[in-house]
């Protein structure tokens, strides 16, 4: 590689490609160089490092999300009274069987729809990621890899392919490339990726019949259940409790299904201060606020609203988009101040949205973007009075 | 009184003049560089719709709809195809006030606007807020409150606009990209995220 690494610097005869060569030598061997241009310098903690600590705080989700989809899997076609599903994944699974009850079983069928998504989407992402340094002399940056993971485990596991292309595309491109890469961005890719595609293909989305990666399987989302419930029904009568929901074995995207996961990753990224605990702080006490305030409205003909804290954090993506999207460095308010508000704000609209809204059953991705458009605003607010407080202390 | 509120609001982050109507568009991209000059064109559209909603209202019922002359004693008189000349006129009256105050009272902030101020006249975000209010037949109190919701809408949209592009001062877009196209996509990943509260 060495060798090889003579052609790629400046003046070589492969200079042009220099970005790539750098990507596989870090990628291959690890660097020993840092980074060193604005503006991923904040402190002594560099930008890979960050990224490397995002990776291992989503572990427990990706295990999650493989066991999970395998699980709910293998649960329809027991139920269906199939041994194994059609198509090639079908004649993997004929060799190992369908067992709810085998860990194996569940962690393979689950990986059969979670490689092929995280597959299309690294080598998709990496073809932007690679146009846009080569002709632009940048370097790629490990900041992708949370990107695509986290992109990929928001996904319900039916998702077609092309789909998942489009939406890294154009929320790579758009959200990210344009503004000059990592850290420039004021919108985290990944959700604008998500939201892109939402909004395009609201039927592969959307639904009932996605959840379950069987097909013609109707399982709706505990929270779509509950939103469609009869007026009056409560959260128990429909056949879940609180520990099911915390651990996660419901239908629904890949990895957002287990809050018990991302707390675990929350506890990495809090340990390692990546994350602000500001934010996850103040979304908790925005999404504990709104919900009190359903709860005081209480409509009878809407069940959600009577829907009390404890569930909303345990339902849908609440917990995984609180630790992992909300507090992306990038695309959060910068300011401490701005922090609490910003995450407050998000805690607010996601539970509005979830409640309020019957357009969307699912209001956290939305409030983060929304979350994302106002952070810079907060942030010029709280520099604003900051520096009126020093002007009139200091005269 | 409910009603109007939910009007308001309704106007400010559902049917938000440039995030979901694309409406004024061309003072939303210009004045957005800064959030201190974007808070003042803001507060100044914030402005002309709340004093031209009502007032074309007004003159819509009581002059020109059909039969809205029956007070003055002539029920079959139609003037509505006088509607757009009558509402444009109201608009450029107001916007000349309001710069003539300006000019006065405020110059800096006068001189930032610059001829984006007298173009408020023709801009469709206001001329937008007049037809819809006759296109949806508000009563007079409605008018008010759309008035103010619909500019107090196009009032946040171009301060966190302008909060974003000052942020994004740093950020290294492709040279064909710079300026106003970098604008544009701004603008159209906050109508994604404004997508969020559409059905409420």
């Amino acid at each position: 590689m060495e060798e090889m690494g003579r052609h790629f610097k400046p003046g070589g005869r492969y200079a042009r490609w220099y970005p790539l060569y750098e990507a596989f030598d870090s990628f291959l061997f690890g660097s020993n160089t840092t980074t060193k241009v604005a503006p991923h310098v904040r402190d002594g903690i560099d930008l890979k490092r960050i990224m490397t600590t995002v990776l291992v705080a989503l572990l427990p989700c990706t295990i999650m999300a493989l066991w999970n989809t395998g699980y709910q899997a293998n649960l329809a076609l027991g139920t269906l009274g199939l041994a194994a599903p059609e198509g090639w994944r079908g004649s993997i699974m004929a060799i190992v069987g369908c067992d709810p009850n085998s860990i194996f079983s569940n962690m393979l069928h689950g990986a059969l729809y979670f490689l092929p998504i995280y597959i299309v989407t690294m080598l998709v992402g990496s073809f932007w990621e690679g146009v846009f340094n080569i002709i632009r002399g940048h370097e790629f940056s490990e900041a992708f890899l949370v990107s695509g993971l986290l992109f990929t485990l928001s996904l319900p596991p039916t998702i077609p392919l092309w789909q998942v292309a489009v939406g890294i595309s154009c929320g790579l491109v758009f959200a990210k490339e344009v503004f000059g890469g990592v850290g420039r961005n004021f919108m985290n890719p990944a959700l604008a990726s998500r939201a892109f595609i939402y909004f395009a293909y609201p039927a592969q989305l959307t639904g009932d019949k996605i959840w379950t990666a069987v097909d013609g399987v109707t399982s709706a989302t505990p929270l779509g259940v509950i939103a469609a419930a009869a007026p009056g029904s409560n959260v128990t009568d429909l056949g879940y409790n609180w520990w099911q929901l915390f651990v996660g074995t419901i239908p629904g995207s890949l990895g957002e299904t287990s809050t018990l996961a991302c707390l675990l990753g929350a506890v990495i990224l809090l340990a390692t201060r990546v994350a602000s605990w500001r934010i996850i702080v103040s979304m908790l006490l925005g999404g504990f606020v709104a919900s009190l305030y359903f709860i005081l409205q209480s409509d009878p003909a809407n069940p959600l609203y009577g829907l009390g804290p404890h569930y909303h954090l345990v339902l849908g993506s609440f917990a995984f988009g609180m630790v992992f999207m909300a507090t992306d460095p990038v695309s959060a308010a910068h300011t401490r101040t701005g922090q609490w508000f910003y995450g407050g704000l998000i805690g607010i609209l996601c539970i509005v949205i979830r409640v309020a809204n019957p357009a969307y059953p699912e209001g956290v991705m939305l409030a983060i973007l929304l979350g994302n458009v106002f952070a810079p605003l907060m942030d010029y607010f709280v520099l604003q009075a900051n520096i009126k407080r020093r002007m009139v202390r200091h005269g | 009184m409910a009603h109007s509120i939910d009007l308001i609001f309704r106007s400010i982050f559902i049917e938000n003049m440039p995030l979901s109507f694309f409406l004024g568009m061309c003072t939303f991209l210009a004045i957005s560089k800064q959030v201190k000059s974007a808070i003042g064109l803001g507060a100044a559209v914030l402005f002309l719709q709340t004093i031209t909603v009502p007032i074309n209202n007004l003159i819509l019922n009581t002059l020109l709809k059909p039969g809205a002359l029956t007070w003055a004693g002539q029920p079959d008189i139609d003037l509505s195809f006088l509607g757009l000349l009558t509402y444009i006129a109201i608009i450029a009256a107001v916007v000349q006030v309001l710069e003539m105050v300006m000019d006065r009272f405020l110059p800096g902030l006068y001189n930032t606007l610059g001829i984006f101020l007298p173009l408020l006249t023709v801009n469709c975000a206001i001329l937008g807020g007049t037809l819809f209010m006759v296109e949806r037949d508000y009563t007079f109190g409605e008018s008010v409150a759309y008035g103010i919701g619909s500019g107090a809408g196009f009032f946040l949209a171009v301060v966190v606009l302008a909060g974003i592009r000052e942020r994004s001062e740093y950020a290294d877009p492709p040279a064909g990209l710079k300026g106003l196209g970098m604008t544009f996509i701004t603008a159209g990943l906050m109508a994604i995220a404004f997508m969020g509260l559409a059905g409420m």
